[in-house]
């Protein structure tokens, strides 16, 4: 569509803008790389599963509702540094978990623990189950034969 | 000149709503049938207006009109016009618009299309309609006005949202708003027939399409919404419990619920409490999402800039609305509670369990969705997120499963339980199966149950078309067939990816392969690219498998209005799965991170929710077809 | 279904509103406060970042003096904001310790050098992780830690001038 010289010049300010822009991301981040463990794999498949599937349980604190597993931010990855580094060295994931919700409180889990706040949380289901087997009942005893 | 235009077009629907509403009032209350024949004209006036208000602000997009503050706010004249479009409903405001249109709009498609209603309430209907609609006028006019101006006039607006830039936006609201506004028809429906105590077959069939279509466009919607964050939010998820999207899966519960309740009062004169109830909750579910996301009240990625006052106001229209329909239930069902009997082991009592499981799910999702409210109240910062909903809804949607395998083998008004076990002999052979065979991958328990039950919900789904003359198959068959085979597809899709994706993180140099699944990616290298309103690096990636190599081009992609940048994902669709990759970034050795997943069978979740809207596309056409046919006969005979 | 029954959803809906209103009327709040604050300070031994200022151990914290430890960084801008009433507290007599997150050392030593230097040691927190122990979610947070090795306090965000005595209060209540 558009001409051959036009897209030669659009692709000379391409390049200056990309690498303008190149410099202008790693100027307005923290100037130092991200942990080695916060973008890379465990080499063991089953440690890194395990590492996985605790990061999608854990809350990124400076973000709108994200797991660290799914977040770009620093601080995320600075925590999935940590919970790699600990799955490798052996540590259970309920232990890093609580870990962090000994810093953090329960809002850094997604998984709310069993407690005096959240056992109505945890009940609903079965009391719902319930109710609604009552109201069922109730529907066919006085229609059943 | 136009934002006045259209401010005035929305105080002028907002009149007519008054007026709709003490028509009908006082012809109800009176019985004058003069009063009353002026209530349709008069609602089908307001819809025209409504859309009119819509229209004029989408022009004002268009146009990059920077006096008004919304425009300014959201938009910029450097946008492709596709997102000046779109982006009249990519803010508050102009969404507030939008769902106040199709609110009026679906007013006024009652007014003309529905024929079949006693007059009486079909007046209460419309009344009802335009109380809802008088509520939410005044918000928008008092409390959210899309057409205020912003003086002296800026150069250039802020832009919109990156994220927004996309087709799902031009897509996924108004699909979405077509259904959960949509429910409102029902919701009125219920209203005038508890007013009018006329609740019965004839109620029903005449609620039935208005229902269906909803719930196909709520069905679409959702769909698309999960297919548009999975492409563009980059970590390759396609559902997070997250508040908003709770928001708009709670209608759709209530809606499918309400879906079978109608059939079953419509044909069988059953369920009257029930479906009265589930179209006063479907509708509710939706205002109240509305409000848990203009509210600021729960935080989340999709959430709109809000405002605590507006969330007051919204929910004082809530306790209205809510309460008054409540209310009212409570005070008039008795008196219309009747209806045939039934076995607790029929068609029925398998509709019932449907309708009951639907409505425990509907409230694991609310109370989960509200909890960490109720925990703040209590001084706790806590979070509710897909750990809870899948381990508390998981299992009771599998249940569910069950019972839809087995509810359309099921007889009306009584069945033999042995009976029943005999002909649902394919569907369990083939569940065993699927879990013996599963057996051998070990997936996770969850997957596992699903995968089976999806295999068994297969075979089920088309049992019902199992040694019959498919040519003399109603329409409306199909649509059970296909809507249900589509829930086995999709659930499929859900269990596969939850089970089988493979996740490959790796930082690379030009030329090194890295491998995911059955793929081996290797980036070739990296380029900037312009496009209309961004900048970006490129990167060129081969993926190999076996003999074939394609091409895949993610970007890292910079705006300028607002600054941000994006990651835009690659995909490749294959017929075994998708290789999604995302490119990262440089780790200054000249190394480019890499992320890149292969989810076996994924797919399957959103051909699985089209074939669900499918489904209820054919029963609706086939509905309808059957009802003109018996019109004629009437007509004929 | 008894009478009584068919009111149960309007008292449903009536409790639920109940919640949501309290929730509107005291908004949860977005900032994370630390779970540590009454707790020890986690152990911990961090290298020094610039030149000529000591690194940052746990230790420091036990010297029987209250002390306090502010979480910065280079690339902060609050941070900047909240230097002077730093320098402040310093000239009162109150021992501050740096803590530098995800930082280097000459963007650091810039930092010190444009915006003043309260900091007896600085401790560099290259992976957060001694962040994470503390249960600080951002930067800047100022903990009052007292003479025995106790977090006593945490100010989530930047100092301000009347945030100062309610600091200096702190310190004085942890002797």
């Amino acid at each position: 569509m558009t001409a051959y010289g036009i897209r030669d010049a659009r692709r000379k300010i391409g390049v200056t803008v990309g690498l303008v822009l190149l410099s202008s991301i790693a100027s307005a981040q923290p100037s130092t790389p991200p942990a080695p463990y916060a973008n890379t794999q465990l080499a063991d498949p089953a440690k890194e599963a395990s590492a996985r599937a605790l990061m999608e349980t854990l809350r990124c604190l400076v973000c709108q509702g994200q797991s660290i597993a799914d977040s770009d931010a620093d601080m995320a990855a600075d925590m999935r540094a940590l919970v790699r580094e600990r799955i490798a060295a052996g540590e259970k994931p309920a232990s890093i978990r609580d870990w962090l919700v000994a810093r953090y409180g329960d809002y850094v889990t997604y998984d709310p623990p069993l407690s005096g706040v959240t056992w109505p949380l945890w009940l609903a289901p079965i009391v719902l189950l319930a109710a609604g087997g009552w109201i069922a009942r109730t529907s066919f005893r006085r229609r059943g034969r | 000149m136009i934002a006045e235009a259209g401010l005035a077009a929305l105080w002028f629907a907002g009149a007519l709503a008054a007026l709709q509403l003490a028509l009908a009032t006082i012809g109800i209350a009176r019985g004058r049938e003069d009063v009353t024949a002026a209530v349709r004209p008069v609602a089908i006036v307001q819809g025209l207006l409504a859309l009119l208000a819509m229209v004029l602000l989408i022009y004002v997009f268009l146009d990059s009109d920077m006096s008004v503050k919304l425009v300014v706010e959201n938009s910029h004249s450097a946008k492709p016009w596709i997102y000046k479009f779109a982006g009249a409903w990519g803010n508050h405001e102009g969404s507030m618009l939008l769902w106040v249109t199709i609110l009026g709009l679906a007013g006024g498609a009652v007014a003309v299309f529905e024929r079949s209603l006693p007059e009486r309430t079909l007046v209460a209907t419309l009344g009802a309609q335009a109380a809802i609609a008088l509520g939410f006028y005044a918000f928008l006019l008092f409390s959210s006005n899309p057409f205020a101006r912003l003086s002296p006039a800026p150069a250039d607006g802020l832009g919109l949202n990156p994220l927004l830039q996309d087709p799902g936006l031009a897509f996924h609201p108004p699909t979405l708003y077509t259904g959960y506004v949509g429910l409102s028809v029902a919701f009125s429906f219920a209203v005038g027939a508890l007013v009018t105590r006329d609740v019965g077959p004839a109620f029903a069939k005449a609620m039935r399409p208005w229902v269906l279509i909803a719930w196909i466009f709520l069905t679409l919607g959702i769909t698309a919404g999960s297919y548009w964050a999975y492409y563009e939010l980059g970590w390759g998820g396609w559902w997070f419990w997250d508040p908003v999207e709770n928001a708009s899966l709670m209608p759709w519960l209530a809606a499918t619920a309400l879906l079978h309740s109608v059939t079953v009062l419509a044909t069988r004169d059953g369920l009257r409490a029930w479906t009265i109830m589930l179209a006063v909750v479907a509708f509710s579910m939706s205002m109240i999402g509305t409000f848990l996301v203009r509210s600021g009240i729960l935080t989340s990625v999709h959430a709109f800039a809000v405002d605590p006052e507006r969330g007051a106001f919204i929910l004082a229209l809530l306790a209205i609305y809510i309460g008054g329909a409540l209310a009212l239930f409570g005070a008039r069902i008795g008196t219309v509670r009747a209806g045939t009997t039934f076995d607790p082991v029929s068609r029925e009592g398998g509709l019932v369990a449907n309708n009951l499981l639907l409505s425990v799910i509907l409230g694991i999702v609310l109370i989960g969705t509200l909890y960490p409210i109720v925990a703040a109240s209590f001084g706790v910062q806590l979070s509710v997120g897909p750990p809870f909903f899948n381990k508390a809804a998981g299992p009771i949607a599998l249940l569910l499963v069950a019972v839809m395998a087995v509810g359309p083998l099921l007889r009306w008004r009584r069945d033999d339980a042995r009976a029943v076990i005999r002909r649902s002999l394919a569907p369990i052979i083939a569940t065993l199966l699927a879990a013996i065979a599963l057996l051998f991958v070990r997936p996770g328990i969850l997957p596992w149950a699903g995968l089976s039950l999806a295999a068994g919900l297969a075979v089920a789904s088309v049992a019902p078309l199992w040694k019959r003359n498919l040519r003399r198959t109603p329409l409306f068959t199909y649509g059970m067939v296909v809507a249900h085979l589509g829930i086995a597809v999709s659930l499929a899709g859900m269990a596969s990816d939850s089970a089988f994706t493979q996740e490959t993180l790796v930082a690379v140099r030009t030329g090194e392969p890295a491998r995911v699944g059955p793929y081996s990616v290797t980036l070739d290298g990296i380029s900037p690219v312009i496009g209309d309103n961004w900048s970006a690096l490129e990167a060129r990636l081969t993926a190999r498998r076996g003999t074939s190599a394609r091409v895949m081009h993610p970007q890292l992609r910079f705006f300028s209005n607002p600054p941000t940048s994006t990651n835009e994902s690659a995909i490749l669709t294959v017929l075994d799965g998708q290789l999604y990759t995302v490119l990262g970034q440089p780790d200054g050795q000249g190394r480019w991170q890499l992320r890149l997943w292969w989810k076996p069978f994924v797919t399957l979740i959103w051909l699985g929710g089209t074939m669900i809207a499918l489904g209820g596309l054919l029963s609706l056409v086939g509905r309808m077809r059957r009802e003109r046919r018996a019109a004629m006969r009437e007509y004929w005979a | 279904m008894k009478r009584v029954a068919l009111w149960a959803p309007l008292a449903i809906f009536a409790l639920l509103f109940a919640v949501v209103v309290s929730g509107l009327i005291r908004p949860a709040g977005t900032t994370i406060k630390s779970a540590m604050v009454g707790k020890p300070l986690p152990r911990f031994t961090l290298p020094p970042i610039v030149a000529g200022k000591p690194g940052l151990g746990s230790a420091t914290f036990a010297e029987g003096q209250p002390r306090l430890l502010n979480v910065f960084a280079s690339w902060c801008v609050p941070c900047i904001a909240e230097a002077p009433q730093l320098m402040r507290l310093k000239a009162l007599g109150v021992p501050i310790d740096g803590l530098a997150v995800r930082d280097t050392g000459p963007a650091v030593a810039g930092f010190l050098r444009r915006n003043g230097d309260p900091y007896a040691r600085i401790g560099s927190d290259a992976q957060s992780a001694v962040q994470l122990s503390l249960g600080s979610s951002g930067v800047p947070e100022t903990f009052v830690i007292d003479g025995r090795g106790i977090v006593v306090k945490q100010h989530i965000g930047d100092i301000r001038a009347d945030d100062v005595a309610g600091i200096l209060q702190a310190v004085k209540d942890a002797q």
